[in-house]
C-alpha cells in the first residue's frame, strides 16, 4: 500500500532547529531562506516526496508540525 | 493522485500537537530534548484521558517551567526536592497519576538523597529523567553525568577523574534498590526512539496504579547550547559518544 | 465529657494531629522531639483517620514532603529540633513563597552547631524574622505547656489556612518533654475531597475541564512581578498583626516592673513574679504567645505604666531586640539569660531582677 502526505509547518513556532531534516525518509523538508519574526529560518516542505510517515512531526521539539497523510 | 490542498484536510491528519501541550511558545534551546519529551508526556496523558487525575511536579534548571507547557496541575519543587514532594502527594492522594520531571544536576547531583531514597521506599511514582550530561539553566557546568573529557564551562580543559570524579550512572544505582519496578534508559532523536521513548513513559503511569513501586524512565538527551553544537550534531554526538556510557534499552521491569 | 489524660507535649502534639483531622505527618528523628513520630506511629492512624505518617530521610526531605502535600490543599504536618529547622529553611522559605499552609513543630535545643540537646529558647530570630532566604514571616506560636501543645496545632492550621502561611509552633525541650494533664477536646475529621476543594481552590489534584490548571510556584523571573508578589505578602503580615497578635498578662494592671517571657521562662517568670509581689513589689508578666506577631502595642502600652521591663530568656538574648524596639525608649529594658540547657530558678531571676532595678 502506498500513502502520499503532507505537512503544514507552524512558522511562526518554528526555531529552525532541523532535526525533522535529518529525520525525513524522504529528504523532502529544508530550511526557508525567509526568517520567521523571532529571526529563525523555518522548516518547509521542498518537494511534493512526503509520504505522510510524520517521523518530522514525531522529533519535533517545538510541536510545530501538523501531518496529513492519505492512501493511494 | 491527490494535491497537497487536497490532503490537507481534517479528517486526514495523522499527527499534530496535542490538545494537552499550550500554546506557549517553549523557552528551550532551538533543538532542545525537554520539547519533545513534554510532547510526549503529554500524549501519555491526552491518550490514557487522566488530566483530571495526574499531578506533575517541576524540578529546578531549564525545565523548571514545564508547568508553562503541560496542561495539568503542576507543584515546581525545590532544586533536586521533586522526589519528596512527589511522595506525599501520590501517598495523600493514591489514586492520583503522580510524576516528577528531572534534569541530571536535579536529580543525580542535588538532589540524590530524595531520589534514592523514593524509589528505595517504593514510591508509586513516575520518574522522568533527562540526562544531557550538563547544567543548561546555569550555563553549561558540569554535571554529575558529564562524560569524562567533555568539555565545560566548569571542566574548561574537559572532564578529568581525578579533578572531577567520574560520570554517576545513577540509573544503574536505582535499579538496584528493591522498590523500584521499571528501569529504563531512552532517547529522543529519532521517531523509532520517541515511539519507545513515549510507550515507556506509558508504561510508568500504568505501573504507578499496580502499587508494585517506582517507575523510572532516564530519556539521554542533547544540550546542543551548552555542547555548543547544532541540534543536528549533537544528535550525533549523542549516539556516538553519550550511548557507550549510557547504552539505550530496559534495565529492570519487574513484571517480565 | 472532655477525656483529660497525663501527657508530654510531644506526645500532645502527635494525639492532637490525630484528632484534629491532620491528613499528614512527615519526619526524621532529633532529640528532643522524637516522640512525636513514636507516638504516631503506634497509634497507626492510617487505620483510623486515614491520617498519612512517614519517617523521611531527612529534616530536608520531611519538608519537601509538607511542601507537597500542602501544594495538594492538605493538612500537613512535621516537627524537628534546632539543626533539622535549619535544614528545613529551605523548604519552609518555598513554601512561604508559594503561600501554602503547614504546621511546622520546633522543640527547641542549644546551639549553634549540633549544640546540646537540652532546651533552649535560642532560635527565636530564626523562627521569628524568616530563618530561610527571602521576605517572608511564618507564624509563630509559643506554647507554655503540654495542653498548650495540644490546642496550638488545630489553632496552628486553622491560621495557616486562613492566611495560606506556614505556622511554626515554637516549643523547646522542657514543653517537649514535660508531662502534664491534658484536655483532649472532641475530635474533628479529616476534610473530604469536597471540603478541600472548597476550601483550596488552589490545590493541585488534577485537572478538571471546568477550570484552568493550577500551578503553585515561588518562581517569577520579572523584578516588576517579584515586587508586587512581595508587597502582597506585606499587606498579609499587616493583616496578620492586626488580627492574631495573642498574648496573656499576668498581674500587669497595676504593674511598676514588667517581666517579658515566653514559653518555659514564661511559666518560671510566674513565679518570680509571684515571689516579688510577696515582697510588696508590684511585679507583672506579658507573655507573648505569638511571638510573630509579636504584641508590641501591649509592650508600648506597658512601657508608659512600668518603671523598667526585662526580658528573660533561655538565649543570649534575642526576643530583647523586638521588646527594646516595642518599648521605644519609654523605660529601660533589661535582658537576662541562660544558655546551653541551663535553666534559671525563679530566685536566680528574681536576684538578677533586683541587680537591674538597683533595688537591695
Amino acid at each position: 500500500m502506498a500513502f502520499k502526505g503532507t505537512i503544514e509547518i507552524d512558522r511562526q513556532r518554528c526555531k529552525g532547529c532541523s532535526v525533522c531534516i535529518a529525520n525525513c525518509p524522504m529528504e523532502c523538508i529544508r530550511l526557508s531562506k525567509a526568517v520567521n519574526s523571532k529571526g529563525y529560518r523555518y522548516a518547509e516542505l521542498a518537494n511534493d516526496a512526503c509520504i505522510g510517515c510524520a517521523s518530522c512531526a514525531t522529533v519535533c521539539p517545538d510541536s510545530v508540525i501538523t501531518v496529513y497523510r492519505v492512501k493511494i | 493522485m491527490d494535491s497537497v490542498t487536497d490532503i490537507r484536510k481534517p479528517e486526514n491528519i495523522v499527527y499534530r500537537k496535542p490538545a494537552l501541550l499550550t500554546d506557549n511558545i517553549m523557552h528551550y534551546c532551538p533543538g532542545c530534548s525537554h520539547g519533545t519529551v513534554h510532547k510526549i508526556i503529554a500524549e501519555v496523558i491526552e491518550e490514557m484521558g487522566i488530566q483530571d487525575r495526574t499531578i506533575g511536579i517541576s524540578p529546578v534548571g531549564c525545565s523548571v517551567f514545564a508547568y508553562n507547557y503541560i496542561d495539568i496541575d503542576w507543584q515546581e519543587a525545590a532544586h533536586g526536592r521533586a522526589p519528596a514532594l512527589a511522595t506525599a502527594a501520590k501517598r495523600l492522594n493514591p489514586d492520583k497519576y503522580v510524576f516528577t520531571y528531572q534534569g541530571d544536576g536535579d536529580l543525580a547531583s542535588i538532589g540524590t538523597a530524595e531520589i534514592i531514597h523514593a524509589c528505595s521506599r517504593g514510591e508509586n511514582i513516575v520518574v522522568v529523567f533527562i540526562n544531557n550530561g550538563i547544567y543548561g539553566m546555569t550555563g553549561g557546568q558540569m554535571a554529575p553525568t558529564t562524560l569524562l573529557g567533555m568539555k565545560t564551562s566548569t571542566t574548561p580543559y574537559g572532564r578529568d577523574a581525578k579533578l572531577n570524579g567520574f560520570p554517576l550512572k545513577i540509573t544503574e544505582m536505582l535499579a538496584a534498590l528493591d522498590g523500584t519496578a521499571f528501569i529504563t534508559r531512552q532517547a529522543v532523536h529519532t521517531a523509532a526512539a520517541v515511539r519507545k521513548t513515549k510507550n515507556a513513559i506509558r508504561k510508568g503511569f500504568e505501573y504507578s496504579m499496580k502499587d508494585i513501586g517506582l517507575s523510572f524512565i532516564e530519556v539521554v538527551s542533547t544540550c546542543n547550547s551548552g555542547w555548543k553544537l547544532s541540534p543536528v550534531e549533537a544528535n550525533k554526538w549523542m549516539t556516538e559518544h553519550m550511548f557507550e556510557k549510557y547504552p539505550l534499552g530496559d534495565i529492570k521491569d519487574v513484571l517480565k | 465529657m472532655t477525656e483529660k489524660i497525663l501527657l508530654k507535649g510531644n506526645e500532645a502534639i502527635a494525639l492532637s494531629a490525630i484528632r484534629n483531622g491532620v491528613d499528614g505527618y512527615f519526619g526524621y528523628p532529633i532529640t528532643p522531639q522524637s516522640e512525636v513520630m513514636e507516638t504516631l506511629m503506634k497509634e497507626k492512624p492510617w487505620e483510623t483517620t486515614g491520617m498519612v505518617v512517614l519517617q523521611a530521610e531527612s529534616e530536608l526531605s520531611s519538608i519537601n514532603m509538607v511542601y507537597g502535600g500542602a501544594c495538594c490543599g492538605k493538612k500537613v504536618m512535621t516537627s524537628s529540633s534546632s539543626p533539622g529547622i535549619s535544614l528545613m529553611a529551605e523548604g519552609i522559605s518555598y513554601i512561604a513563597g508559594a503561600e501554602l499552609p503547614c504546621v511546622i513543630v520546633d522543640v527547641m535545643r542549644g546551639g549553634p552547631g549540633l549544640g546540646t540537646i537540652q532546651p533552649s529558647q535560642s532560635d527565636y530570630f530564626q523562627a521569628v524574622k524568616g530563618g530561610g532566604h527571602g521576605d517572608y514571616h511564618c507564624i509563630v506560636l509559643a506554647p507554655a505547656s503540654p495542653q498548650d501543645m495540644y490546642d496550638f496545632v488545630d489553632w496552628g492550621f486553622d491560621l495557616a489556612f486562613k492566611y495560606r502561611n506556614p505556622v511554626m509552633i515554637l516549643a523547646d525541650g522542657i514543653i517537649g518533654q514535660l508531662m502534664e494533664k491534658v484536655e483532649m477536646h472532641p475530635v474533628k475529621p479529616r476534610r473530604t475531597d469536597e471540603e478541600i476543594l472548597r476550601d483550596a481552590p488552589w490545590a493541585t489534584v488534577g485537572k478538571p475541564a471546568s477550570r484552568a490548571r493550577n500551578v503553585i510556584t515561588s518562581l517569577s523571573l520579572d523584578a516588576n512581578t517579584q515586587e508586587e508578589f512581595n508587597r502582597k505578602l506585606l499587606v498579609k503580615y499587616g493583616k496578620i498583626k492586626e488580627n492574631e497578635v495573642k498574648y496573656i498578662g499576668y498581674r500587669t494592671e497595676d504593674a511598676e516592673y514588667l517581666f517579658v517571657a515566653f514559653g518555659c521562662s514564661a511559666r518560671i517568670c510566674e513565679a518570680a513574679t509571684d515571689m516579688l509581689r510577696e515582697e510588696g513589689i508590684k511585679a507583672g508578666l506579658l507573655r507573648p504567645v505569638t511571638l510573630y506577631p509579636f504584641p508590641e502595642k501591649e509592650i508600648s502600652r506597658l512601657a508608659g505604666q512600668v518603671k523598667s521591663m526585662m526580658s528573660i530568656e533561655l538565649s543570649l538574648g534575642q526576643m530583647v531586640e523586638d521588646v527594646r524596639l516595642a518599648a521605644d525608649g519609654r523605660c529601660p529594658v533589661g535582658f537576662y539569660g541562660r544558655q546551653g540547657g541551663n535553666i534559671f530558678t525563679p530566685e536566680e531571676i528574681v536576684s538578677e531582677f533586683k541587680k537591674f532595678n538597683n533595688i537591695a
